[in-house]
């Protein structure tokens, strides 16, 4: 039978040390939704989405009651809008009519956020891609809580640079059309390499063609309790380190498996994956950063980041697998900047560079995210930002993001503020350099040589 | 059985356990076991109770206690006893 102190530790994780589940992410196909007619087709996409996810909240609220654990967000995914709007859209107009209509039906169902305005052109866009894409700028400026990915690579197929250089002005538009609010909508916008289609984290949630109609995937977080525990071995060896690490990630997935299947029963819709990510907030003590910090770095980016990250990263993985029957999603450390306390705090020491950001994403989940940079920063230099990003992620075989913020009318030393979740950033500079012949050259990176095991 | 998770923090004073077993009693909640604890000069105290026979659910449960703790100056949970077996047993 449980013990006394066992309850006790749960709830001290949930109270003092902010356990919690990050979100539950309902993806739903919209794939039966697809018409010529666009009225008819936004018509399907509200009622489907409206229908299947009518008892999300209600169901959230019931368990984190229940359980007494909080589910911080209810959200939903989408299958990628540009196949889906393919037959009815013939303008980048047509498109932000649908982002219309996944607000409206986001809204009405209560969720706090809706992924999926998304194009898959790893290897080459269709007239429908590259319509959805001219409509992101558009589509955030006009909507509320509505989210954006595109996946421009992968393993596989190599990067598609004619849809990154697109992407440069796509990001500096989105980032003008929301000037008077820091830029915030580029806080709504994510680039990929290797996307998976089961994630469950904003701003990259897409639900993708491979999966069923309707799927509960659920993201854990937990940093401050990851930071905690640490906090009584210090000065031990790795061993002892990294053994601690892997037996906080078992209890925290344990806990989003649990509200994961009990979800799925209750909804009725089956159990797709829990994400076994570190989700920073920017609550005092729910820091990824801290982590690094209690590992034994004076600050994040200090020399010996990499390896402390790339240990905690495997760490988590190796404790979660264990306690999840599927593991899925991106199932790693999130190192956003403004997302963060303890990422701004370094950044604001001069410990933290976009350079060490990059280093970081070579071994972590995810890459260059919420970070803040000059709103002068030319839509070239940005390309090819995120073309050195997605480098990382198609050779290393593993996902890497870019989710960067062109603050207009702000340089560095000044800060921009993004409110909630999302938090604030420092604006950090960029290498000044040009990179303009590179990402003009047109076409696509090949595949690289490892991806042909066939 | 339907077992969930009471739990009680706060400053001692008299009264407390009698308190909320009055209030298990009076909704037909059996209690299987109690441990205490002082941490942190903290009453800490915690009750496993079956809940099939109750007169509420869980959640309405949760609510009242979560009244009653504040009347008497301490913090009530009631949680499912699921959160902690899958977080601490294999």
């Amino acid at each position: 039978m449980i013990n006394i102190n066992e309850v006790l530790e749960t709830n001290k994780m949930i109270e003092k040390e902010n356990l919690d589940v990050r979100t539950i992410t309902l993806g739903i196909s919209l794939l039966d939704c697809i018409d010529s007619d666009l009225e008819r087709l936004n018509d399907k996409i509200y009622n489907k989405i409206t229908t299947v996810a009518k008892n999300l909240v209600a169901t959230g609220e019931a368990i984190e009651k229940e359980f007494g654990i909080p589910i911080v967000n209810k959200r939903i995914s989408v299958t990628p809008i540009a196949l889906i709007g393919g037959s009815a859209c013939s303008t980048p107009e047509d498109y932000v009519s649908i982002a219309k209509t996944l607000d409206r039906a986001r809204k009405d169902v209560g969720v706090n956020f809706l992924g999926g305005y998304s194009a898959l052109v790893s290897k080459g866009m269709t007239k429908a891609d590259e319509l959805l894409l001219r409509s992101i700028p558009q589509a955030l400026a006009e909507t509320e809580l509505v989210c954006s990915s595109v996946n421009l690579g992968s393993t596989k197929t190599g990067i598609d640079m004619d849809a990154v250089r697109l992407m440069g002005d796509i990001i500096k538009e989105t980032a003008e059309r929301t000037k008077d609010n820091d830029s915030i909508g580029c806080s709504k916008l994510v680039v990929f390499c290797n996307a998976p289609d089961d994630n469950p984290f904003m701003a990259g949630a897409f639900h993708g063609v491979t999966e069923a109609d309707a799927i509960i995937n659920v993201g854990v977080s937990g940093p401050g309790v990851v930071k905690n525990a640490l906090e009584s071995v210090r000065g031990e060896n790795f061993e002892v380190l990294c053994e601690t690490i892997k037996k906080t990630a078992f209890k925290v997935t344990r806990v989003g498996q649990l509200v994961a299947q009990e979800a799925s029963k209750r909804l009725g819709i089956p159990f797709g994956i829990v994400d076994l990510s570190l989700a920073p907030t920017p609550a005092i003590g729910d820091s990824v950063a801290d982590i690094l910090c209690e590992i034994g770095l004076e600050y994040a980016g200090a020399p010996g980041t990499t390896a402390a990250l790339a240990l905690l990263n495997d760490q988590v993985k190796k404790g979660g697998v264990m306690a999840s029957s599927y593991v899925g999603g991106l199932s790693g450390a999130f190192i956003p900047v403004s997302e963060d306390q303890g990422m701004i705090d370094a950044v604001n020491a001069g410990a933290l560079t976009l350079e060490k950001l990059e280093a970081m994403t070579c071994v972590c989940s995810v890459g260059l995210d919420m970070i803040a940079i000059p709103g002068d920063t030319k839509p070239t230099t940005i390309a090819g930002i995120i073309a050195d990003e997605l480098a990382i992620g198609m050779v290393n075989q593993k996902t890497t993001a870019v989710r960067i913020i062109p603050v207009i009318g702000k340089t560095v030393g000044d800060s921009a503020e993004f409110g909630g979740l999302l938090g604030h950033a420092p604006i950090m500079p960029v290498n000044r350099y040009s990179c303009d012949a590179f990402v003009n050259r047109g076409g696509r990176i090949p595949a690289p040589i490892h991806s042909f095991k066939n | 059985m339907k077992k969930t998770i009471i739990t009680v923090v706060g400053k001692d004073t008299v009264g407390i356990i009698a308190r909320v077993c009055t209030y298990l009693a009076e909704n037909k909640i059996n209690i299987l076991d109690i441990s205490q604890t002082i941490v942190d000069d903290y009453f800490n105290m915690m009750m496993i109770a079956d809940m099939s026979t109750a007169a509420k659910s869980v959640s309405e449960v949760s609510d009242d206690l979560d009244r009653i703790g504040e009347e008497i100056g301490v913090i009530i949970r009631c949680q499912r006893e699921e959160i902690f077996n899958s977080m601490h047993r294999l």
